[in-house]
């Protein structure tokens, strides 16, 4: 560690000045834009694995009496005769969750943009370690490779759900799958590692490596958010990493941290996982608040509502998320004071959550509204959050949640803030800096097609899904017919499966427009949205190095519309008071 | 670097802190929240434990771990020394109390791999020979923990030998402290650690 902090300060001065080779340039690079770029790649590709996964468990779930079309090409251990069996099902959803959260959203969320906007944006050259950043890509690189390889070994992937509760995760007896299993944490150790580094990184760049004149107050959102992630990741991700490094030795060296035959407690790793899995919640919703804040700024062509007020509620959510793990613990026999005090702490969230969504609403009131796809996808953003936001006051409250417990109820509400929230929000980031990043735009009519074609497909999909969980139907259930109290929702489940078909395939629209733009799009100017914030001050895409001079900050990030500036609606933020506003504004 | 003198950076803006150092702290926050989950544990599994552990003296041999805690104590006041003498410019000084660390650190290690050996083929436990990690709750706990103390421990060791060849080579002097003051945080925090794992470990 200490080797590569110290070595670090070297790195960072190299500049623009030589010309590097292939390797280092595009391949082992610490250009903190060239990491993004990895990052944004290897996310896309792991999210386009995940759906495929949602896919499969669809299919099954709405004609678990038929067989799978091509499934002949998977092997034996997986599909028999054409049928997913119930063993791979398992796999299926376990991997699909894991493989959604550890390897596509968050990485995307904060491996790409908080690498590629944070020196931008703060306006420094790149990263404090750019070298560690590097590391923090090349061990997510193996993570993922693990991750896949683990189908194909004996006994297939993990299959003891995202949560990995133990003891069905510690002893390959209960589920069949022995390598798998600790193969997945394997692959979360690298993947803990990897964010601790960038944590690091986007910690100290943001502390110390501020432009002249970037005080606390004038980032902007985006970086506000990416910055207090950072910290939820820093603390929480080791909690997980230590507990993982437990269940490991359960798994294979004889230990019982976590089986009761051993004297170990199960409910140990409950709290562990969602000690960490609480915030990791925040770090999945966070960025993409800080995302849609300055989409809708700049769509708006206002100034975001209250900029204090949404640095507080992030900060506020932030601190909350550390004590309210329990509540996804109602169901595990715990005391109902300690239940009841959970249920308190977690309703208090709403608050800071209801401060951001008003403040959105604030931000676009009467704003000359723009309403290109960013905006469109920012906008979605806003209310889908607030359905999903909604339906987690209802499982706050212990007595619902008792009801509800793993019921597709909770499917529904996680893909609301995960899908509709961190994945609309992310559609609308590509969108709105794909400019930056690759100096052409992506194509507005195609966009627009993706974006109409993902929220019509996405609501038809997951919308459904509160009801069923309402009449009870089993989160992770291989084939619900059968049971009395689900007889009649197979209809449901089969409408469900086709919209979630036809929502994948939007993802193709997505992807033909996304390298079809990286090639043949327009050539995109320095500020094609006339945004206020410093990436936008430079060319498209920036240079290895960023600036030739360091920018100087004289106003707040998110300056539409200044009263003081009659010539154009915007006022960037390096732009000098004595050139554009003589009475020097009031702020 | 060959454009040292081109590409100087700007001042640094924030903290008046330089920023090797910043990260550190920040890298600190996330290990003591590895150790944190790993003593939490400790404790809880403990608490709630019916008989599976040991009195103090039982089972772990308390002094020579007290006298291996001595050790690493007295590597973090070298430690202390190697980069006193840095801020004054002593050469002499700063090679010979970094080797002083170095070793301390390794003789640190050295202990703990007896200890460990002693533990797993000459000791007796339950019954049984031989105090493993498959021994209870209280074997899985105390190599878990101390073990991966034992792996900061090695990598403190192997920077600290980086630290060392570099002080021969003249790397380190009054105008250049950072990377030992930065070495110096970790390794005191991997020393705080231990007095902590010490306590609740050896002595509780």
């Amino acid at each position: 560690m200490a080797t590569i902090v110290a070595e670090a300060p070297g790195q960072a001065t190299g500049h623009a000045e030589h010309e590097q080779s292939f390797l280092r340039k595009y391949i082992f690079s610490s250009d903190h834009k060239i990491i993004a770029i990895q990052f944004l790649f290897l996310t896309l590709f792991f999210l386009a694995v995940g759906g495929l996964l949602a896919m499969m468990m669809r299919y099954q779930i709405a004609w678990p009496d038929q067989p799978i079309p091509g499934g002949g090409i998977l092997p034996e251990s997986m599909v028999a005769s054409g049928y997913i069996l119930p063993e791979f099902y398992n796999a299926l959803v376990t991997m699909h969750g894991s493989i959604m959260v550890f390897l596509a959203i968050m990485p995307m969320l904060v491996g790409v943009y908080a690498n590629y906007l944070i020196p931008l944006q703060l306006g420094t050259h790149d990263m404090a370690f750019p070298r560690l950043n590097m590391y923090s890509f090349w061990l997510m690189v193996p993570a993922g490779i693990i991750t896949l390889a683990s189908f194909w070994v004996i006994g297939g992937a993990a299959g003891a759900g995202w949560t990995l509760y133990a003891p069905l995760s510690a002893r390959p007896d209960l589920t069949g799958v022995e390598l798998g299993q600790v193969m997945w944490l394997v692959a979360l150790i690298f993947i803990g590692l990897s964010s601790i580094l960038g944590s690091v990184n986007y910690i100290t760049t943001t502390i110390n490596m501020r432009a002249p004149g970037m005080t606390w107050f004038r980032m902007p959102l985006t970086i506000w958010a990416l910055f207090i992630t950072a910290i939820l990741a820093l603390l929480a991700m080791p909690v997980l990493s230590a507990a993982g490094i437990m269940l490991l030795f359960d798994q294979t060296l004889g230990t019982s941290f976590f089986l009761p035959e051993g004297g170990g407690q199960p409910l140990l790793w409950q709290h562990l996982f969602w000690f960490f899995g609480h915030p990791e919640v925040y770090i999945l919703i966070l960025p993409a608040m800080g995302f849609v804040s300055e989409i809708l700024a700049t769509g708006s062509r206002k100034p975001v509502f209250g900029y204090k007020a949404m640095v507080w509620a992030i900060v506020a959510i932030a601190f909350l998320g550390f004590i309210v793990w329990g509540h996804h613990m109602f169901m595990s026999g715990m005391n109902p004071t300690l239940g009841l005090s959970f249920t308190v702490s977690t309703l208090l969230i709403a608050v800071p959550s209801a401060i951001k969504t008003f403040n959105w609403m604030g931000t676009m009131w009467r704003g000359n509204l723009k309403l290109h796809t960013p905006m469109l996808f920012a906008i979605s953003f806003v209310a889908l959050f607030a359905i999903g936001g909604l339906s987690g006051v209802f499982m706050a409250a212990t007595p619902v949640d008792i009801y509800i417990h793993d019921t597709y109820f909770i499917v529904a509400h996680l893909h609301y803030v995960l899908f509709g929230g961190s994945l609309f929000a992310l559609f609308g980031a590509i969108y709105y800096w794909f400019p930056k990043m690759f100096g052409r735009m992506m194509s507005e009519k195609w966009g627009k097609v993706h974006f109409w074609t993902t929220f019509v497909l996405y609501n038809l999909v997951f919308f459904p899904m509160h009801g069923l969980g309402m009449v009870g139907m089993m989160r992770r259930i291989y084939d619900s017919t059968g049971y009395a109290h689900l007889e009649g929702i197979q209809d449901t489940n089969q409408l469900i499966t086709v919209a979630a078909f036809g929502l994948y395939l939007t993802g193709f629209i997505f992807a033909f427009n996304f390298f079809w733009s990286i090639f043949k799009g327009k050539k995109a100017s320095r500020n094609p949205w006339d945004a206020t914030t410093l990436e936008w001050q430079t060319p498209s895409p920036p240079k290895h190095g960023n600036w030739d001079e360091v920018p100087v900050v004289y106003h707040g990030p998110h300056e539409y519309s200044h009263p003081d500036v009659l010539d154009k609606d915007w006022l960037a933020q390096n732009e000098r008071p004595d050139v554009v506003s003589p009475a020097g504004g009031s702020h | 670097m060959a454009h040292a003198a081109t590409a100087a950076r700007p001042p640094e803006r924030g903290l008046d802190v330089y920023t090797q150092k910043v990260g550190m702290w920040v890298f600190l926050c996330s290990e003591v929240m590895f150790f944190a989950g790993l003593i939490g544990s400790y404790v809880v599994l403990r608490f709630g434990a019916s008989s599976s552990w040991a009195e103090p003296n039982e089972v772990l041999n308390v002094t020579v771990t007290a006298i291996n805690t001595f050790i690493l104590i007295c590597s973090s006041v070298t430690m202390v020394k190697a980069f006193a003498a840095a801020e004054a410019g002593d050469q002499k000084g700063i090679k010979t109390y970094l080797l002083a660390t170095t070793a301390l650190g390794a003789l640190f290690l050295g202990v703990q791999v007896y200890e460990y050996y002693e533990l797993i083929f000459h000791q007796s436990w339950a019954g049984s020979h031989g105090f493993t990690p498959q021994a209870g709750l209280y074997g899985a706990t105390f190599f878990t923990m101390t073990g991966f103390h034992g792996f900061h421990v090695l990598l403190g060791v192997i920077c600290l030998g980086w630290a060392t060849i570099r002080a021969y080579q003249g790397h380190w002097g009054a105008d250049n402290t950072h990377g030992l003051e930065v070495l110096g945080l970790y390794w005191h925090f991997v020393d705080l650690v231990w007095i902590i794992l010490f306590t609740i470990v050896y002595l509780i």
